[in-house]
């Protein structure tokens, strides 16, 4: 059999102040997949995202996390970076003054340097940002105002995305990108996130819409609830959540 | 400076106050204390004629009836002013006609510092005028200069040779009575620059003077002068280093600044001055008096990257005379560890329809303390006075401070000024987020400081700009966590 695993949680417990936030996830990514996690409002679904990134404000308490069999436990959120896991933050963060360019400039270059390789020559980069901001229909101006300040829901989230295809990441974890985006972002955005595809690569795709899985299609849908994954399927199971919603799940939860 | 990114990179990585070291040049230095008799023995070293030794005395005795200011939001021990010495030059001190000429000592100084006269040389555009020790030991481009009819040497070499340009407007813009550190300055000033754009001359070069205290116990008190005859243009840019010390060293230069009618002044620092070891043992006072004077539709432009030094009391400022005339003051100030700065900027609008505009950034971290004082005053003949005023502080921890003091005093009704300030803090976030797309802890305080002081950072003209986020980067280097 031969191992493809990119991601793989084994019972995985999260904790903020004492407050138990994951209680025991497993789930297992190859590369080549997608995968969907639903789940109502505060199941832990950000959470798990920010664990998986390295966010020290969670405590880990029992349980792994391996990326292509490596575990991560000891590494800094930018060590984790480095080794190809990307973040599409729910909320992304304003960095006054910064522009998206630079930002990107000094990210590319401090993982490049991580991996011993020399800083990304100038016309190399420009290149990139180029075709990446062509890819999502970013206006080039865009780009050299300060990162996410004054940007509007819907630009933020494109503009993570641009960062994922700037990174070209291994795994990369998108929470709500769906949310904010007009109807034709979520088209440009979505067939962005599709390009970026391949067979090396994962995606989980954090979402409450059954909407953004007509686009980017998963080839499993998880549901979060209550800090665990209470049922798996295929794409088949987001549809079944659009109709019903969580209270059936709730229910076979309790049993 | 010409740094590449490589090698700014490089070095980053240390973590040492890198220049911190010691030339050992032999110097002659006079004994310790102040007095007449010492005030007369300067003068007489530097061969001045008897106007200027009388302008000293005078100076001196004003001096002796000063007090020390004490409302800065500043602490320290004050200086001994009598265990200072006040005068010190490098032993061998002949005008150097190429580099080979130069002390290999002194070379080795600018080799470590990154900005060897070499290098600067070949630095299309910069014309360097070095006070090493308080005495220039080396001039550049000269002669490219001096076709323009533009006059760019030392303050002793200016009282020898132009001595009535000298006499005309020394002590016209900062009075030898105005303060205390002035007084002091202008009693014992051992040199400085001195600086004389013709009317109508475009300044074709960034000029540039590299300042640094070499000198054991040594106080420095530089003098400069600059003088923009109407129409004409300077671009002008002062930084220095100085050496790892223990004892406090006391630092008090007078900056005059003259545009007269149409002309512009752009005057950028980089000051760096060693601050004292994160137990705030040892480092410099910097006790500094800047003014510029603009006549008719001139313009003066600050702008200022303070990093170093123990304590920094200074407030470059403009009087704003002539009609229409414009004043500007673009300034970040970073303190770390135990560093002290009460600095800001002096906007006095006299004539009509003058302008001002303040953008002050301080960032503090440690347990350090940053004060922003700026005072606006609108005289009562100053119709249509304008001025708008920013003041922004970004805290890193919980154990410094930050501190606005705004002053306004306007006298005509129909002056308009704007005050805004802001307090952020570095938010757990913002590193996460940084954290997340690779960029360490370190790199990511930098990144956002430097984003935070953008709009000054883009004031400073290119090689400087590169200097200065290099400065901040490593001023603010294990001020995390
Ligand atoms: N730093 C924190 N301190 C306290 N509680 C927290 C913290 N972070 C998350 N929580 C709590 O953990 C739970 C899970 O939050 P999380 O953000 O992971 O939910 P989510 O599934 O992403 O929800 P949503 O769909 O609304 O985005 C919530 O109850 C939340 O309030
Ligand atoms: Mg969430």
């Amino acid at each position: 059999m031969k191992n493809n695993s990119m991601l793989e949680i084994k019972n995985l417990h999260a904790s903020v102040d004492d407050k138990e936030i994951l209680k025991g996830i497993d789930l297992k990514v190859n590369a080549g997949e997608v995968h969907a996690i639903m789940g109502p409002n505060g199941s832990g679904k950000s959470t798990l995202a920010e664990v998986i990134a390295g966010q020290e404000e969670f405590e880990v308490g029992e349980g792994n996390i391996l990326l292509e069999g490596e575990d991560l436990e000891e590494l800094s959120p930018e060590e984790r970076a480095h080794k190809g896991v990307f973040l599409s933050f729910q909320y992304p963060v304003e960095i006054p003054g910064v522009s998206v360019t630079n930002f990107m400039k000094t990210a590319i270059n401090e993982s490049r340097k991580a991996q011993g390789l020399e800083d990304m020559p100038a016309n190399e980069m420009l290149k990139k940002i180029r075709e990446k901001s062509e890819m999502l229909e970013i206006d080039r101006k865009f780009l050299s105002r300060s990162l996410n300040e004054g940007f509007s829901g819907g630009e933020k989230k494109r503009n993570e995305i641009f960062q994922m295809a700037m990174m070209e990441p291994k795994l990369a974890i998108l929470d709500e990108t769906d949310s904010g985006l007009d109807i034709d972002a979520l088209r440009i955005v979505a067939n962005g996130v599709n390009k970026l595809r391949s067979k090396d690569n994962a995606i989980i795709v954090i979402t409450h819409y059954q909407r953004l899985l007509e686009y980017i299609v998963p080839d499993f849908v998880h549901v979060l609830y209550n800090g665990k994954i209470v049922k798996s399927g295929t794409k088949e199971l987001a549809l079944e959540l659009e109709e019903k919603g969580y209270d059936w799940l709730k229910e076979e939860a309790a049993v | 400076m010409a740094y590449t990114e490589e090698e700014l990179k490089k070095e980053l990585e240390t973590k040492e106050y890198e220049y911190g070291f010691y030339t050992d040049i032999e110097s002659d230095t006079l004994p310790k204390g102040l007095n007449e008799e010492i005030v007369i023995a300067i003068s007489k070293k530097k061969e001045e004629p008897d106007w200027m030794t009388e302008w000293r005395l005078e100076a001196f005795r004003a001096w002796q009836e000063m007090e020390e200011p004490e409302w800065a939001n500043v602490t320290y021990k004050k200086p001994d002013f009598q265990d200072i010495s006040y005068y010190s030059a490098p032993n061998k001190k002949p005008k150097y006609n190429s580099l080979d000429e130069v002390d290999p000592e002194l070379l080795e100084t600018f080799k470590k510092l990154g900005i060897s006269v070499d290098e600067q040389k070949k630095l299309a555009g910069v014309a360097v005028d070095i006070v090493m020790d308080s005495v220039s030991v080396a001039t550049t481009f000269k002669k490219t200069l001096a076709e323009k009819g533009i006059i760019f040497c030392s303050i002793s070499e200016a009282i020898q040779e132009h001595p009535e340009l000298v006499k005309k407007y020394l002590g016209t813009v900062v009075p030898k009575k105005d303060n205390f550190y002035a007084a002091l300055n202008s009693a014992v000033f051992s040199d400085g620059s001195f600086c004389y754009i013709p009317k109508g001359v475009r300044c074709p070069m960034e000029l540039s003077t590299y300042f640094r205290i070499n000198q054991a116990g040594t106080g420095q008190f530089e003098r400069t002068l600059v003088v923009a005859e109407e129409g004409s243009y300077v671009s002008y840019l002062e930084g220095c280093t100085a050496p790892m010390r223990d004892e406090n060293q006391l630092h008090a230069a007078v900056v005059e600044l003259i545009a007269l009618d149409d002309a512009e002044i752009k005057y950028s620092t980089v000051q760096n001055w060693y601050p004292g070891n994160d137990q705030g043992k040892g480092g410099v006072f910097n006790f500094v008096t800047k003014r510029g004077l603009c006549e008719k539709n001139a313009k003066i432009s600050w702008t200022q990257v303070e990093t170093g030094s123990a304590v920094t009391w200074k407030y470059p400022s403009c009087i704003l005379k002539g009609d229409h005339s414009i004043g500007e003051f673009y300034s970040i100030a970073v303190t770390n560890n135990f560093q002290q700065a009460d600095t800001g900027t002096k906007m006095v609008h006299l004539g009509k329809n003058t302008k001002s505009t303040i953008i002050s950034k301080g960032i503090s971290a440690g347990q350090s303390q940053n004060s922003y004082r700026g005072l606006v005053q609108v005289n009562s003949r100053a119709e249509n006075a304008r001025n708008f005023s920013q003041c922004d502080s970004l805290l890193m921890g919980n154990r410094c401070g930050a501190h606005t003091f705004p002053y306004i005093e306007a006298k005509n009704k129909t002056a308009q000024i704007e005050h805004e300030a802001t307090t952020s803090k570095i938010g757990e976030d913002q590193i996460f987020y940084c954290n997340q797309r690779g960029i360490d802890t370190e790199k990511a305080i930098a990144l956002i400081v430097n984003g935070f002081s953008k709009e000054v950072l883009n004031k400073l003209p290119m090689e400087f700009a590169v200097e200065a986020q290099k400065l901040l980067e490593i001023s603010l280097e294990g001020s995390v966590g």
